[in-house]
C-alpha cells in the first residue's frame, strides 16, 4: 500500500510532464493564430498540472514521514529516530527532492497566473502560461530523467542513513523553500518579459503585474538568504554570517537583480519608460536564478555546500540555462528596440535616480558573478589556478553598496520627471550632519580601530533618518496635526519603501558593528575556573554527556555573570550523529539587543580542560532585524491598494492620487 | 550504548579553527597572524580560510605563519612563503597581476560603461522642450477654444 502511494506520485509527475508539454504548445499557438479556444486551454492545464505535481510532492512527503525505506531517496536522507520536522525537511534536504519542490512552486505560480490573471489581455495571459509551461517541461524532464526522487529498491533496509546533520536544524529546514519561492517567483517576471517581447507591447498594466511578482520573489529571497546567514552564524561555530561562498553568491546575485528589477518596474508602471531595460532585468534575474541552480547542483565550483555535485546534471541545467536565457536574449535583441518609451525625464529626476540604483546593483551583481566564476575561467583559459574568496569580494563589492547608500536618501525624495538636486540636498542637510556626527562619535568611542564602524554607523543613520524624512516629506506643508493624520493615510507603498530602506540602514550598521567591534577569546578553560572577557565573568562549571533523539552531545555548562550579578547560563554543545557519522557544533548564544554573547565548546585538552571560544558580537541581532525590516517593507508594499484594487487593470486608473 | 561510545571515539571530532595552544603571547604578532591567515585559503577545503578551517593542514599553516612572524618575517614575506609552497591557489584575494587584472578591473569598468550608457540615453530622452510648430500652435488654439 505504501509502495503504491509512491508509484502514484511518480505517475502523477509523469502526467504533469505531459500536461506541461501541452501547456507550452497549445496556448502559444492559440495566441499566435488568434484561436480563443486554444488559448483557453492554458488555465485548466496549469491548474491540473499544479494538482498533479502537488500529489506527487505529497506522495514523496508521505514516504519520508512514514520512513518508507523502499524509496532510495528516503534511505539516503532519513532515519526513523529523526524528529518529524526533519523528516519533513528531509524531503527537500537533498538534490532530487529539492528539485521536486522547485517544480511544485513553479506549478503553483503558473496556476496563480491562471487563477488571478483573468484581467490580463487574453493573448498575454496565454503566452505567459505558455512560457511557464516550457520552464515546467524543462524542470520536470530534469527531475524525471536525471534526478528521479521516486526510484525504489527491492531490498529495503531496516533503517536509513539519516539526513546530513548540518541540515537538521530549524533555520536550514526552511532556508531552501524560501530561496526556491524567490528563484521561481522570478520565473514569473521572466515569463511576463518573454510574453511581452512576443506581443511587442509593454505598458503600465504589464508593470503593475510584474512588480508584485518580483516583490514577492524578492521578499522570499530576502527571508531565505537571511535564514541561511543566521544558520551559518549559530551553526558553524565562530559567528560568521556571510562567507562569499559560491553557493551563497548564487542566491545573492538573483537577489541583487530582483532588487534592481523591482525598482525599475516602478518606473514602467508609473512613467511607462525604461521598458526595454526592465525586460532585460527580468530575463537576467531569472537567468541568474538558473545560473545559481547550475552552480549549486553541478558542483562545478567547489564549495562547502556540495551535497549534490554531479557533472551530468550540470550539463542538463546548463542546457536549460542556454535555451531559456539565450532564447530570451535573442528575442530581446530582435524585439527590444521596438518597445517605445512614453515618459521623458530629465537628468535629475526620480527616474534617473532609479537608473543609478539599477546600474549600481547590476554592476555589483556582475562583480559577484565574475568573482565567483573567475577561478574556473582562469584555470580553463589561462591555466592559472587560483582562488577568489572573501577578501576579494569585500574589496570589490563593498564600494558599490557604499555608493548606493550615499545616493539612496537623495534619490528617494526626487520628484518624477524633473527634480531639483539642490533642494533635495537642502532637505536632507540636517540628516547628513547628524549622520556624520554619529560617525564621529563612533570613532571617538572605539579609539584606534578601523574606520569600518564609524563609516557604517554614519551611512546607517543617513539611510534610516532619510527613510523617515522621506515619509514625513510626503505629508505636505500643513500643521503638524494635519501632517500626522496624513502620515497614517499615506499609501502602503510609501510605508513599505521607508521600512525597507530603513532596514537596509540597520543592516549597514549591523554588518559594520559585527565585523569591526566583535571581540574574541580563545582559551583552555578548566572546569570550575573563571575568566574575564569584555566585562563578563565566565565559568565553565561542568561538561556532561547528553543523549538526543538521534544524536549524542558533549555539553558544556557556562555560567556568565557581570559585576557579580548572574547574566545567563549557556550550554554550548558538540554533537555527534551516529547514523550519519558526522559531528556538528551547536554554539550557545545569548541574544541581546546590543550584543550577542556567543560561546562554542571545543575539544578536551591533553593537560585537562576544554578549548572554549567566547565572542561578544555587538549588534549582531540587528542583522536579522535589518533583514526582517527589508522583507516586511516588501510585504507592506505588496498590500498597497493599487495591487489589491487595480491589479492588472488594462489602463492605468485615472485616480487623482498624487504620484509619489 | 557501548556501540555509540565506540563510534564517538572513532569519529575524529573537528578541531575548531584557531586552537588555544596556537595563540602567540605577543598580542601584536598574534593579530598580524590572524590578519594573514584570514587571507590564506585552506588548500584542501572548499572555500574556507586557514583562520576558519578545522583541517589539519590549516592548523599547520597557522603554526608556520606564527613561526615565521616570530622569526621576524614581514607580513608580505610570510604570504610569499606560502605562495612559494602552495602557489597562487593559497591566496583568497588573487593578486592584481597579468590576466587577473581583468577580474579586478571588471567592477570599475562596468560601472563606467553603465553610467556612460545611462547618461547618454537619459540625455537623448530628455531633449529640451522645443517650441511648438505653427501647425501645433494652431491645433492648440483650436483645442483651447472648445
Amino acid at each position: 500500500m505504501r509502495g503504491m502511494i509512491t508509484e502514484l506520485g511518480h505517475f502523477a509527475l509523469i502526467l504533469a510532464f505531459g500536461l506541461a508539454i501541452l501547456q507550452t504548445i497549445l496556448p502559444m499557438v492559440g495566441a499566435w493564430r488568434g484561436w480563443a479556444d486554444w488559448m483557453a486551454t492554458a488555465g485548466p492545464l496549469a491548474s491540473t498540472q499544479f494538482v498533479l505535481v502537488a500529489l506527487s510532492f505529497g506522495a514523496l512527503t508521505w514516504a519520508f514521514m512514514t520512513s518508507d525505506f523502499s524509496v532510495v531517496l528516503v534511505i539516503e536522507n532519513s532515519h526513523t529516530l529523526k524528529p518529524w520536522l526533519y523528516k519533513l525537511s528531509g524531503v527537500w534536504g537533498n538534490h532530487e527532492g529539492s528539485l521536486l519542490l522547485w517544480v511544485l512552486i513553479l506549478a503553483f505560480f503558473g496556476a496563480c497566473a491562471a487563477w488571478f490573471g483573468g484581467n490580463l489581455p487574453a493573448t498575454l495571459q496565454a503566452r505567459v502560461l505558455g512560457v511557464q509551461g516550457a520552464i515546467g517541461v524543462a524542470f520536470i524532464a530534469f527531475t524525471l530523467f536525471t534526478s528521479n526522487p521516486f526510484l525504489r529498491t527491492d531490498f529495503p533496509p531496516f533503517d536509513g542513513r539519516d539526513l546530513n546533520p548540518l541540515l537538521q536544524d530549524p533555520g536550514l529546514a526552511f532556508h531552501p523553500p524560501f530561496l526556491y519561492l524567490g528563484y521561481v517567483g522570478l520565473s514569473m517576471a521572466f515569463s511576463f518579459a518573454v510574453a511581452a517581447l512576443i506581443e511587442g507591447r509593454v505598458d503600465a498594466a504589464w508593470g503593475r503585474w510584474v512588480r508584485p511578482w518580483t516583490l514577492a520573489a524578492w521578499v522570499f529571497l530576502t527571508i531565505g538568504i537571511a535564514l541561511g546567514s543566521w544558520w551559518a552564524y549559530y551553526e558553524l561555530g565562530w559567528g560568521g554570517f556571510w562567507f562569499w561562498d559560491p553557493v551563497e553568491n548564487a542566491s545573492f546575485m538573483p537577489w541583487l537583480f530582483a532588487t534592481a528589477l523591482l525598482h525599475s518596474a516602478i518606473v514602467v508602471e508609473k512613467r511607462e519608460t525604461l521598458k526595454a531595460w526592465t525586460i532585460l532585468l527580468a530575463i537576467l534575474g531569472f537567468g541568474f536564478s538558473l545560473m545559481g541552480t547550475f552552480i549549486v547542483r553541478s558542483g562545478i565550483i567547489t564549495s562547502v555546500h556540495a551535497f549534490a555535485s554531479d557533472p551530468e546534471r550540470g550539463v542538463f541545467i546548463l542546457l536549460i540555462f542556454a535555451i531559456f536565457v539565450g532564447g530570451a536574449l535573442t528575442l530581446f535583441a530582435l524585439r527590444g528596440a521596438a518597445l517605445e518609451a512614453k515618459g521623458v525625464f530629465a537628468l535629475v529626476s526620480r527616474e534617473s535616480a532609479l537608473v543609478l540604483n539599477n546600474v549600481l546593483l547590476a554592476v555589483a551583481s556582475l562583480v559577484v558573478f565574475v568573482g565567483t566564476m573567475w577561478p574556473l575561467v582562469s584555470e580553463m583559459v589561462f591555466g592559472r589556478v587560483l582562488s577568489v574568496g572573501a577578501p576579494f569580494f569585500n574589496a570589490a563589492f563593498t564600494p558599490f553598496m557604499v555608493a548606493l547608500a550615499l545616493v539612496l536618501p537623495i534619490g528617494a525624495i526626487l520628484p518624477w520627471k524633473r527634480g531639483d538636486l539642490g533642494k533635495a540636498l537642502r532637505d536632507n542637510w540636517g540628516i547628513a550632519v547628524l549622520a556624520v556626527a554619529l560617525g564621529a562619535l563612533a570613532f571617538a568611542v572605539q579609539t584606534g580601530r578601523s574606520a569600518l564602524v564609524p563609516v557604517g554607523a554614519a551611512l546607517a543613520l543617513w539611510l534610516v533618518l532619510g527613510a523617515l524624512a522621506d515619509l514625513w516629506g510626503r505629508t505636505g506643508r500643513q500643521s503638524w496635526g494635519d501632517r500626522l493624520r496624513r502620515l497614517t493615510r499615506l499609501p502602503r507603498a510609501d510605508w513599505g519603501k521607508a521600512t525597507a530602506h530603513a532596514g537596509l540602514g540597520v543592516m549597514f550598521f549591523a554588518v559594520a558593528a559585527v565585523l569591526g567591534w566583535a571581540t574574541e577569546d580563545i582559551r583552555i578553560a578548566q572546569v570550575g575556573e573563571s575568566f574575564q572577557h569584555n566585562g563578563y565573568t565566565l565559568t565553565l562549571t561542568e561538561v556532561r554527556r547528553e543523549q538526543g533523539p538521534n544524536w549524542i552531545s558533549t555539553t558544556g555548562v557556562v555560567e556568565v555573570t557581570r559585576d557579580g550579578r548572574p547574566v545567563v547560563t549557556l550550554y554550548p554543545e558538540k554533537r555527534v550523529y551516529p547514523a550519519a557519522g558526522m559531528p556538528t557544533t551547536e554554539a550557545a548564544i545569548d541574544y541581546g539587543l546590543t550584543r550577542d554573547l556567543y560561546i562554542a565548546l571545543g575539544d578536551p585538552q591533553e593537560g585537562g580542560g576544554w578549548a572554549l571560544r567566547t565572542y561578544v558580537k555587538p549588534f549582531a541581532s540587528w542583522l536579522w532585524l535589518g533583514s526582517a525590516l527589508m522583507a516586511l517593507g516588501g510585504l507592506i508594499s505588496l498590500t498597497d491598494r493599487r495591487y489589491r484594487v487595480a491589479a492588472g487593470a488594462r489602463k492605468a486608473p485615472a485616480q487623482a492620487t498624487p504620484a509619489e | 550504548m557501548r556501540r555509540l561510545i565506540l563510534i564517538l571515539c572513532l569519529i575524529a571530532s573537528p578541531l575548531m579553527a584557531v586552537q588555544p595552544d596556537e595563540i602567540l603571547s605577543d598580542p601584536a604578532l598574534e593579530s598580524r597572524a590572524r590578519a594573514i591567515t584570514a587571507t590564506l585559503r585552506c588548500v584542501v577545503c572548499r572555500n574556507e580560510s586557514v583562520d576558519d578551517s578545522n583541517a589539519d593542514i590549516a592548523r599547520d599553516i597557522r603554526l608556520i605563519v606564527r613561526e615565521r612572524l616570530v622569526a621576524g618575517d614581514s607580513d608580505a614575506e610570510v604570504v610569499q612563503f606560502m605562495v612559494d609552497r602552495f602557489g597562487e591557489f593559497v591566496l583568497l584575494a588573487p593578486r592584481a597581476t597579468g590576466t587577473n587584472l581583468i577580474l579586478w578591473i571588471t567592477g570599475p569598468a562596468l560601472l563606467l560603461a553603465g553610467l556612460g550608457i545611462a547618461f547618454a540615453t537619459t540625455r537623448r530622452r530628455a531633449e529640451p522642450a522645443r517650441p511648438l510648430s505653427a501647425e501645433e500652435e494652431a491645433r492648440l488654439k483650436e483645442l483651447l477654444k472648445q
